[in-house]
């Protein structure tokens, strides 16, 4: 019954988009400066030029190259028009069916494109994210129904299981298995959570999926709530995502109207409502533990763990929590199988990744690969290597809990192994190129600045520990450090790596230490000479 | 049901405990000293202090004995020269991030923060002290908070929020920017919910809450009741 609802959808809708011979895709993400002016623009062109029945404009997600944004993508010919003014509106419009515009257009063959893999982002850019049919017409929501009609969840446990999907928030933990836990957990209720509180300075991968393709991450989250047993679900995003917050309200609704959430989804027997709350920017809030205390209405602050959120989450319950990354990674494993995902990447990194690449490359935005690909053709070729005249110097990964690679060390394969074996972390999947010019000294007393102002203040070491270092960088900074300046700053970045209460202030050091095993010459170079000090005594 | 008993070693001793109690209860039960701060007993467990932090065989990583239960088969080490080491820098730490001048504190011979200092063979700190001007809430006709001597270990909070149910304490802010605040951030003399107990004052392990009119030697706290008055509020129930 429910199946032909949805069918008659896809087929009306698809008779609504062949109606057109021209459809004109514009990127309306928060990211591309302007787009709502030049899709304003491009409707009015359409108007002043007769071409309503011929020519559709369509607002969709991030297309990923923001550097050269906002793009205009112009089906079925496949054009990409890049840095589009409103001003070129009238004459995108005119060219259409004619020769493309030569100054407006991006190379069809250019690495940043070809040399992605995507999944997660397959549909970003190609659909609007707020459109429920859109979604339809692309495949979207055939995962949850195959699954609701062939499979259990034990089925669904075992798939995940197979491919060897590892979490995408960071830590990497084997999704199969935080599944399975919560599965067998004893209680009930039972919660699901999804973590969009992303706050590494860089990092756009979660705001982006989110505002790109909202129905894709609820379908996630929908069979995750299948597989473990959850009644329950809540997205825990961060106020400062006005754009995502309002598509995932929207998404929400209309698949609460179509019974794609709520009671007896499509005619099943599972129940499963989705709520969001909305957290007020506290880095902190992204680890799990304290995430769950703020959506209970209390104070954000983390706690020790165990008992793990799997055995006692939200209000005691088994609660399952994954970043928004690894719900979206569900709906195509389920429709693929898990040999798909497993025969992408390497043996122990499954799949693809996306990362949000930024920094001096020439390309910079929203990127997926799969996992193993090395960080010279990330930033070689799908960056388009360095902006003119500079030279590489290192990529930091994992934000402000991850590390500096140096250029020498850039054959390095993107895994969870390689990269923790440099001492920095895949992280959510920032992605920041530097080149000679900065320092970093500079960039590490940034990165210790953020989690000075982030740490929750709860345990010692993070509270007072990331202000001691801090000060100290400080002291580097203004070249009056000492070696027993030097000697401290490893101690304390010792210190709070092992008895920090949560992640934020364990990993709070990575950038410091990574730092001082690849680039301590830098450090060296800023503490006072004896000579220097002669010189400052009266 | 019963509760199963494990056994378990410590320091190399063989002990054993209920499977609900704590590393640091079984610990302390056997002799075993385990600094801590933020514990109390008769409140309940945050682990934040970070001073109770013990090795178990089998696991790189450290453990805080205060809010880890106990195991069959565990093998704890309670004092280690790695693990002294970390308390120590725990304290000097403490000691670094406000003002902690023993000398003219009220609380000087009673204050768990110097005993623990001095037990570790503390006299000097090496990391600078962060000394932020802080106020002095002397607003209350009874107790005093000083800021300065805070060290955030938040029993205060607890006692007011676990025992006492009137949750006139509490944080806010966050980092090293946390402080201590009644109600919402109004001086603790103009507070409506404060029962004036003195609670807070008595489980303060610091000179950071104290009582007015009280010389330096009568300034000694009495927290050992709480688990007291917990057990015969139990009882009435």
């Amino acid at each position: 019954m429910h199946r032909e609802k949805i069918d008659r959808i896809i087929t009306e809708h698809r008779q609504f988009l062949d109606q057109f011979n021209h459809h004109v895709f514009v990127c309306s993400g928060l990211g591309c400066p302007r787009n709502d002016e030049i899709r304003r623009a491009l409707e009015r062109a359409v108007q002043t030029q007769h071409l309503q029945d011929a020519v559709l404009i369509r607002k969709v997600g991030c297309m990923g190259l923001c550097s050269a944004g906002p793009l205009v993508l112009i089906q079925p010919q496949e054009l990409m028009y890049q840095g589009v003014q409103p001003e070129d509106a009238e004459e995108i419009i005119a060219s259409l069916g004619k020769s493309p515009i030569q100054r407006l257009l991006l190379p069809a063959d250019l690495a940043f494109f070809t040399r992605q893999h995507k999944n997660v982002l397959r549909l970003s850019g190609r659909i609007d994210p707020e459109s429920l049919p859109d979604y339809l017409v692309a495949g979207g929501y055939q995962a949850l129904l195959k699954t609701l009609a062939t499979l259990q969840p034990p089925d669904i446990l075992r798939s995940i299981q197979d491919s060897g999907l590892r979490g995408r928030g960071g830590a990497g933990y084997p999704t199969g298995l935080k599944w399975a836990t919560v599965a067998k957990a004893q209680g009930s209720p039972k919660y699901l959570i999804c973590n969009a509180d992303e706050g590494d300075p860089g990092a756009f991968m979660d705001r982006s999926l989110l505002e790109s393709t909202p129905h894709a991450i609820l379908e996630g989250m929908i069979m995750a709530a299948y597989a473990v047993g959850a009644s329950q679900g809540f997205i825990y995003i961060r106020a400062e995502y006005p754009l995502a917050v309002q598509r995932l309200k929207r998404v929400i609704r209309d698949a609460e109207q179509n019974n794609l959430l709520g009671h007896s989804i499509c005619g099943s027997n599972l129940n499963f409502h989705i709520q969001i709350r909305l957290g007020a920017g506290a880095f902190v809030c992204g680890e799990e533990t304290a995430l769950i205390r703020s959506i209970e209405g209390k104070r954000g602050l983390p706690r020790p763990r165990p008992p793990y959120p799997a055995e006692k989450g939200l209000w005691g319950c088994p609660t399952l929590i994954n970043n928004v990354e690894t719900y979206a990674n569900i709906p195509p494993l389920i429709t693929h199988g898990p040999e798909w995902c497993a025969n992408l990447g390497t043996d122990k990194s499954r799949g693809t990744k996306v990362f949000a690449l930024t920094g001096r490359v020439r390309h910079t935005g929203l990127i997926e690969v799969p996992m193993g690909m090395r960080l010279r053709e990330i930033v070689d070729d799908i960056g388009g290597g360095l902006t003119e005249g500079h030279t590489l110097k290192a990529v930091q990964t994992g934000g402000p809990s991850g590390g500096c690679i140096p250029a020498a060390l850039l054959d390095t394969p993107v895994s969870y192994e390689s990269l923790n074996e440099l001492g920095s972390i895949m992280g959510s999947g920032g992605m920041i190129v530097i080149d000679e010019t900065s320092s970093m000294v500079d960039i590490v007393t940034y990165f210790m600045a953020f989690c000075r102002d982030e740490s929750c203040g709860k345990c010692t070491p993070c509270r007072v520990g990331t202000a001691q270092i801090h000060n100290l960088l400080i002291k580097f900074q203004n070249h009056r450090a000492t070696m027993a300046d030097l000697e401290m700053l490893e101690w304390l970045c010792d210190l709070l790596k092992n008895t920090s209460l949560c992640g934020l202030g364990q990993s709070a050091p990575n950038p410091v230490l990574s730092a001082l095993r690849f680039f301590r010459r830098e450090f060296l170079d800023c503490i006072a000479t004896e000579q220097a000090h002669e010189e400052v005594k009266p | 049901m019963t509760t199963p008993i494990l056994t378990l070693t410590i320091d190399g001793k063989e002990v054993s405990g209920l499977a609900t109690e704590t590393i640091l209860q079984v610990a302390r039960e056997n002799g075993f000293s385990i600094p801590t701060l933020c514990w109390l007993e008769g409140l309940t467990s945050v682990g934040s202090c970070r001073l109770c932090m013990v090795e178990l065989r089998g696991s790189t990583a450290l453990h805080p004995a205060c809010i880890t239960l106990i195991q069959e088969g565990m093998t704890v080490t309670t004092s280690s020269e790695r693990l002294l080491r970390y308390r120590r820098a725990i304290i000097e730490l403490l000691f670094s991030e406000r003002n902690h001048a023993c000398a003219v504190c009220v609380v000087n011979g009673h204050c768990e923060l110097q005993s623990l200092a001095q037990q570790l063979g503390l006299d000097h700190i090496s990391f600078p002290g962060l000394y932020p001007a802080l106020p002095v809430d002397a607003s209350h006709s009874r107790f005093v908070m000083d800021h300065n001597r805070c060290i955030l270990c938040t029993r205060c909070v607890r006692v007011c929020s676990e025992i006492e149910g009137a949750h006139t304490w509490d944080v806010k802010d966050r980092g090293i920017r946390s402080r201590i605040v009644a109600d919402l951030d109004t001086p603790w003399g103009d507070s409506t919910t404060c029962t004036g107990c003195g609670k807070c004052v008595h489980v303060c392990p610091t000179g950071a809450l104290f009582e007015k009119g009280k010389s330096v030697a009568e300034m000694f706290k009495k927290p050992p009741a709480l688990p007291y008055l917990k057990a015969t509020r139990a009882q009435e129930v």
